[in-house]
């Protein structure tokens, strides 16, 4: 009975701030639905007087959104598959092989985490025009290909690996790679799982980048073709959060198919400051 | 024998490490180290037809940002958005992951996941969002604020208002990142501590006090200067909300460089201001770091 007041003062102020924190999205997700200009009347309408698509099937007729949906969908995959296989590999080599100055490479490389991407970002492209790779979606992968904090995953979680079992598979004669493939990456798939849920997420969301390396609007990332189409369509409002719909919805539903293994993957990185 | 084998383990660790060392390596640290001699240079738009046209000019970058009144007032924008957006973003946190964890709370997994929601959308969409929000007339804020009585804000369109919004927006994106790490911190803290100061007397202010904020000591910390580190870099919110403006009143740093970099093709400047960026981030961290040794 003492404890009914102070809970119920709680949940208020949690159901009061959730809603809050919610509005944004529920209001973008019901303009998209609007009528033309219905977002701008006045009071502001929350919901839909009428319920349309018309927005969703501009996006994709007239504004060809489904391009830049697929060069998001491409270039995030591939940047995903590519980390995943030069980060486990890395990472597992610091875990668990020997060799000397382990130890002293890896603390170089951490300390690369407080360098801010931005400082690389003029060269890195001056580099990538003398290869030929300015507008191409290769170039819109590089940065994604290998991360160091990728590496400092998968080394925290491979540090667990008993070394009795790598040992007895050498000594059945087995190969360096076929440990890793078969031994290894079996046992440390859940930090492979956050790792790939993290750089797909983060290449998808990527905007400052992409927005350097593509110059045509076929090229354009989805986050890239809507900073570009807000620029065309300011007054369009229903238009905009039918667009903006578009780009989250697909890192939305990633993070409610492996929320838990995301939400891990964030506790592993601030177990060390 | 021994020495063989420890030879291989050598061989193959190197041949494990290569692809994404290789990456970091070319990708990364030689750019950085790039972009510090490039910003030694007047590399501008006819030296990326023929880089041969570009001289050495020492120091002439940096020595025009401190004369560029440009440079300063960006400087101003990155540091309101470091020393009042970060903190607020922390706070707020802190305060979502006190509430999450109370142990009266019903279903703290879907308020978690709720406030998480924002972390893991698109900046660019959700900034987009934020405009129309914000608008003077048909904003849902300023919709909201007229209820209670307060006259409409121009929050986009005012100098003095267009940071503060930038901030909000950017508190209401990211919050729930740092909430999850609290949430973990607060996890650790071991009951019985609570136990000890109950049987002591202690309020919950006190067992807050004294209790939990010691505890967390290392996940604030760590928390803080990651916050930090990623405020300094304000670019996507600007360019997309506000385009630096009203009156240049959001030109951060980093937006300021990809102007000067990739709109006008003065890439020594840009350099110059990029790492700048470098310094004044490195700084930072290394003072709150000082800090936090010296209280303990």
């Amino acid at each position: 009975m003492k404890r009914m007041l102070p809970s119920l003062l709680l949940h208020l102020l949690l159901v009061a701030a959730a809603l809050l924190t919610m509005t944004p999205l529920l209001w973008m997700l019901s303009a998209s639905f609007m009528p033309a200009g219905d977002a701008n009347t006045l009071p502001p309408p929350f919901f839909p007087r009428r319920f349309t698509t018309e927005h969703y099937t501009e996006l994709f007729t007239r504004l060809e959104l489904a391009r830049n949906f697929r060069n998001s969908v491409i270039i995030s995959i591939s940047a995903t598959l590519i980390a995943l296989f030069t980060n486990s590999l890395a990472g597992y080599a610091f875990a668990k092989l020997r060799f000397p100055g382990r130890e002293r490479l890896f603390k170089l490389l951490l300390a690369g985490l407080v360098i801010p991407a931005q400082v690389g970002m003029l060269p890195l492209f001056l580099l990538l025009q003398q290869m030929g790779l300015v507008n191409t979606m290769i170039g819109a992968i590089v940065p994604g290909m290998a991360s160091i904090f990728g590496i400092f995953m998968v080394r925290q979680y491979a540090a667990s690996i008993p070394d009795e079992l790598l040992d007895a598979a050498r000594v059945d004669g087995a190969s360096e790679f076929r440990i890793f493939r078969s031994i290894v990456v079996p046992v440390i798939r859940p930090i492979l799982v956050t790792l790939g849920a993290f750089t797909f997420l983060t290449m998808w969301n990527d905007f400052m980048w992409p927005l350097i390396i593509l110059s045509d609007d076929q090229k354009y990332t989805l986050p890239v073709a809507l900073a570009n189409l807000v620029g065309e369509h300011v007054q369009d409002t229903e238009l905009m959060m039918a667009g903006s719909v578009l780009t989250i919805l697909p890192v939305m539903l990633v993070f409610i198919l492996l929320q838990r293994s995301y939400i891990r993957g964030i506790m592993a990185g601030s177990v060390k400051g | 024998m021994k020495s063989t084998t420890e030879r291989q383990q050598s061989r193959t660790a190197w041949l494990f490490l290569a692809p994404a060392l290789g990456l970091i390596t070319v990708f990364f640290f030689l750019p950085v180290v790039g972009g510090l001699l490039l910003s030694l240079t007047d590399f501008d738009i006819y030296a990326i037809g023929s880089p041969d046209t570009a001289r050495f000019v020492g120091l002439a970058n940096y020595a025009h940002l401190l004369s560029d009144p440009l440079f300063w007032q960006s400087l101003k924008v990155t540091f309101t958005n470091v020393l009042l957006g970060a903190p607020l973003s922390v706070l707020v946190s802190l305060g979502a992951a006190l509430l999450v964890s109370s142990r009266l709370v019903r279903y703290p997994a879907v308020f978690r996941s709720i406030f998480f929601a924002p972390v893991v959308t698109t900046l660019v969409a959700v900034a987009i969002v934020w405009r129309y929000l914000y608008h003077p007339r048909y904003g849902l804020i300023d919709h909201a604020l007229a209820q209670i009585g307060i006259a409409p804000i121009d929050w986009l369109g005012d100098p003095n208002w267009a940071m503060p919004a930038i901030i909000l927006m950017a508190v209401w994106k990211n919050f729930g990142y740092n909430m999850i790490i609290f949430v973990a911190g607060l996890q650790a803290i071991p009951e019985e501590l609570y136990e000890a100061a109950r049987v002591d007397g202690a309020g919950a202010w006190q067992r807050f006090r004294h209790v939990t904020l010691p505890s967390l000591g290392p996940t604030l910390l760590f928390v803080a200067v990651m916050t930090m580190i990623g405020n300094f870099q304000l670019f996507s919110e600007p360019y997309v909300m506000t385009q630096g403006g009203p009156v240049r009143a959001t030109t951060s740093l980093v937006l300021l460089m990809y102007e000067e970099g990739f709109r006008w093709w003065r890439l020594g400047h840009a350099a110059a201001l990029a790492f700048v960026l470098f310094l004044i981030t490195l700084a930072g961290t290394m003072i709150q770091l000082r800090l936090q040794r010296e209280r303990t």
